[in-house]
């Protein structure tokens, strides 16, 4: 199949998922199934931030689900003290909501990128608990264990999870917009020069502190940004639920399902992860045998698909080409020039 | 003033129970590369092996040592074949994810056999105290730290003077160079992992008596692990022990001094702090790779 | 002129003394060898002029303005480009990838103009071809041959026009004919304007192709000039053979 029938046959696909998803409240069964999608485009969402920095750069933040929670507690402190009622106006304090993470990402980047590897996992873990502590112990601010409240919007029935699905769909969208964009650019090959060998890249001038920083910071903006939504969606945020190892941990597991670094791994991970863990959480969540089902599944993916499904699939169809007949040069390991060296291909 | 005294050797005291399972933690990153985020749930694991043979065959919890400590280690061996000699790309990254897999799954099987109800191991000197000047110390702490100190010595001893623990320090420092010299690192790497699980099994022994735990107790344990040996230096003994007991003792006079709350939080006030000044820990090797 | 100057320059790790007031000047327009024997500190000095180590004391100059204490990104910046002992490519990226990575901030455009991002994609090519590894300039790094990998660490290298290239034992491990074409570019960029220092063993190379050469030993240089005057002093004699 030549490379033009290719793309135009990924690009047809897109469009089918987009409209799927465009529409998808007014097909779904019944208000649960919408609120499943919700979920769900808030993790596609999260890994495709998350994607952002660990899958380009190679820095695998375990910390993130502070940055969710903090986007949480911002919009929510920012709808009580500005005295915002419930309804469609909240939604446009969510940006606001980035913005304030974007800060605290610069501070804690700075901070956390001066270790490399390992280090840095450790440091963005021990964020993660400091802000949860914070969350709890700073009672006046955040209501500490009872709490805090978000307006309760008007909207009842049915229609409740309409306005939250389509606030995530945008924010999903607006990742994966970004995420495509860092992708096909020069500051995108940086950071992959960086994951690569990051000395080799400064010493062929890539200001790896900066491009390191900026990665992250959008990262964390993101993921504000859906906390900021998500908590609006539930109403009431504790600090452990928002400041959730757990959310952590699943956005970088679906990455990693999906394929680290590629375009639709995150997505593809999202979109098969969330909807198990919803269901999983249905049939067995009373019992802990929840968490021991969830660990068998991760441990099962990491051990039998370490690359993830994209480049492994990938892999698998470079081979069959290869052999197949056709020589093209390099064997093996060749490929077509990459999105960031084309104009517009295909993710 | 007596307090902020008292406060300080019990911070000693509890800075030995870390130092010792930080000392596994940190051993495991220095053979293998690996972040091991479930050492916290291997601790609670122990506690709760402990706890059973205490509670259903009265088994004195210091003396049920003797067979956690081999269970658990041999249970280290496999885990270590099965779910980490596998991984060969992206190894730093993957091992934090299974290993973090294998918590959830340690944290689930636990929830489910004992439910969430906390528990604690109590030994019949367990009240027992005596007194040290004007504040007293219960016994249970010094036993705790004794055999932390015990089992340190005996780290140390293997090595720095048996040829397998020459070994362990060859693949720490180089793994290529060390399989030339003829090291198996693979089974350097298994018999690591599971001296690591031993020592969690030692750890949850005391850390179960002085504590009252559940299956979740792991979270807050192993982030103060794991901060613990990134102040100490990733890969370093010896400053997995000085941080444990610099982090306890600044942790316990915060919680006399100012509050029981904001004393978690000084541990990682103080982690910030010295990275700020030395990111690589006070006795890590520099953060430049290969030039 | 000189390009590149090293005042009493030191470095110790420990107690090994690897730079030890080492000065020497590198004149532009030149192909400078840089011989020594094993340990003479060629590689330190390398890593101290490209700041991934720093010095203990002494004055790096490039262009008359110090250097010293800059990072690798901005020494590169600068104009400063360098290759390493066992050749560096990102093995994750494909070849002519790996020509794009590197970032002059003058360059910084093609971060935001698409028509910079697109000339720098022909420049790449064009290297590519200058090379002669245009026909792998899809293959991923890691699947290239070593001769095929030193000249695209070279390429990258070269894609941001730097006034001076160190290259860290650029004939090491690589067959005769390769060798060859790799002179005879180095001859070609340097005609065009650009400066090599070369740290090289294989002496038929840099006799050949050096029309200067600084020999250190021992963290110091102890003999410079053209390659004849070099090879019989005694000095450099004793150097090798006694040492």
């Amino acid at each position: 199949m030549r490379l033009r029938d290719k793309r135009f046959l990924a690009g047809l696909a897109l469009l089918l998922i987009f409209i799927i998803a465009l529409v998808f409240p007014a097909i779904a069964p019944d208000s649960s199934t919408t609120n499943m999608g919700v979920f769900t485009l808030m993790y596609v969402g999260l890994a495709t931030a998350w994607n952002i920095m660990g899958g380009y750069t190679g820095y695998i933040s375990l910390g993130h689900a502070g940055f969710f929670g903090f986007g949480s507690y911002a919009l929510g402190l920012l709808l009580a003290k500005l005295g915002i009622q419930g309804g469609y106006t909240p939604f446009l304090f969510v940006p606001l909501a980035g913005i304030l993470t974007a800060l605290l990402a610069v501070v804690v980047g700075w901070f956390a990128l001066r270790t490399r590897a390992a280090t840095f996992v450790i440091v963005t873990i021990a964020f993660m608990f400091i802000l949860q502590l914070l969350a709890e112990n700073l009672v006046g601010l955040t209501g500490g264990g009872a709490g805090l409240g978000f307006p309760s919007p008007p909207w009842r029935g049915a229609f409740y999870n309409i306005p939250f699905y389509y606030a995530m769909l945008v924010l999903a969208l607006l990742g994966l917009g970004v995420s495509w964009w860092i992708r096909r650019s020069k500051f995108g090959l940086g950071l992959l020069a960086i994951r690569d060998d990051e000395d080799k890249a400064l010493a062929v001038g890539v200001p790896a502190g900066a491009f390191k920083l900026t990665a992250f910071v959008v990262s964390a903006a993101l993921v504000g940004m859906i906390g900021g939504v998500y908590g609006y969606y539930v109403t009431f945020i504790y600090p452990q639920f928002v400041v959730d190892p757990l959310i952590g941990i699943s956005m970088v597991l679906m990455v990693f399902l999906g394929g680290l670094g590629t375009l639709g791994g995150p997505v593809l991970g999202a979109l098969i992860l969330e909807p198990a863990q919803l269901w999983l959480a249905y049939q067995y969540g009373a019992s802990r045998l929840y968490l021991v089902f969830y660990a068998s599944v991760f441990l099962l993916v990491i051990l039998l698909m370490p690359r993830g499904i994209i480049p492994s699939v990938r892999d698998l169809l470079a081979r069959w080409r290869a052999r197949a007949g056709g020589s093209n040069g390099a064997p093996g390991a060749m490929r077509e020039p990459p999105a960031a060296a084309q104009e517009g291909a295909a993710p | 003033m007596t307090l902020v005294l008292e406060a300080a050797v019990l911070g000693i005291l509890t800075g030995g129970v870390y130092a010792l399972m930080a000392s596994g933690l940190t051993l495991i990153f220095g053979v293998m590369r690996i972040i091991n985020v479930g050492h916290g749930a291997l601790v609670v694991l122990g506690a709760y092996l402990s706890f059973v043979l205490w509670r259903n065959l009265n088994i004195d919890p210091f003396l049920s040592l003797v067979v956690t400590m081999p269970v658990m280690f041999v249970l280290g061996v496999i885990l270590q074949i099965v779910f980490v000699r596998p991984l060969k790309t992206d190894r730093e990254a993957l091992s934090v994810l299974v290993t973090y897999a294998l918590a959830l799954g340690i944290e689930g099987l636990l929830g489910y056999i004992f439910t969430s109800n906390y528990v604690q191991i109590t030994a019949w000197y367990d009240t027992a105290s005596f007194p040290i000047g004007s504040f007293r110390i219960t016994y249970v702490y010094i036993y705790g730290f004794l055999l932390c100190l015990a089992i340190l010595g005996a780290i140390f001893l293997m090595l720095y003077r048996t040829t397998f623990g020459g070994a362990i320090r060859a693949t720490m420092l180089n793994r290529t160079a060390a399989q030339l010299v003829g090291i198996d690192v693979d089974r350097v790497s298994a018999i690591t992992f599971g001296i690591g699980m031993a020592t969690a099994a030692a750890g949850g022994v005391v850390f179960g008596i002085t504590n009252t735990f559940n299956p979740g107790s792991h979270y807050d344990l192993i982030s103060r692990l794991l901060t613990i040996i990134v102040l100490g230096g990733l890969g370093s003994l010896r400053g997995a022990i000085i941080a444990a007991l610099v982090m306890l003792v600044a942790t316990d006079i915060t919680a006399v001094v100012i509050s029981p709350v904001w004393a978690s939080f000084v541990f990682f006030v103080i982690l910030v702090a010295v990275l700020l000044v030395r990111p690589q820990g006070l006795f890590g090797a520099t953060v430049r790779d290969r030039l | 002129m000189s390009l590149l100057e090293i005042d009493h320059l030191s470095k110790r790790f420990g107690g090994v003394v690897a730079v030890d007031d080492c000065s020497l000047s590198v004149p532009a327009g030149s192909i400078t060898g840089l011989i020594g024997p094993n340990g003479s500190g060629k590689t330190t000095i390398f890593n101290l002029v490209t700041g991934f180590i720093a010095r203990d004391q002494g004055g790096i100059r490039f262009k008359s303005q110090s250097i010293a204490g800059l990072g690798p990104d901005r020494v590169f910046d600068r104009g400063i480009g360098r290759t390493f002992q066992l050749a560096r490519i990102f093995p994750r990226l494909t070849a002519l990838e790996n020509l794009l990575v590197p970032v002059r901030r003058s360059g910084l455009r093609a971060l935001f103009s698409r028509a910079a991002w697109g000339n720098e994609k022909a420049r790449a090519m064009e290297m590519l071809e200058f090379l002669e590894i245009a026909h792998v300039a899809g293959a991923l790094g890691g699947s290239l041959s070593y001769g095929q990998r030193k000249l695209l660490e070279l390429g990258a290298v070269m894609m941001s026009e730097p006034e001076l290239v160190l290259l860290d034992e650029p004939a090491g491990g690589v067959n005769p004919a390769l060798l060859e074409r790799i002179a005879d570019r180095l001859t070609r960029l340097n005609a065009r304007g650009t400066t090599f220092l070369i740290v090289e063993h294989n002496m038929g190379f840099v006799m050949k192709l050096c029309s200067e050469v600084i020999v250190v030993h021992r963290g110091r240089q102890i003999a410079n000039g053209n390659p004849e005057a070099v090879r019989t002093d005694p000095a450099v004699l004793d150097a090798y053979l006694g040492a």
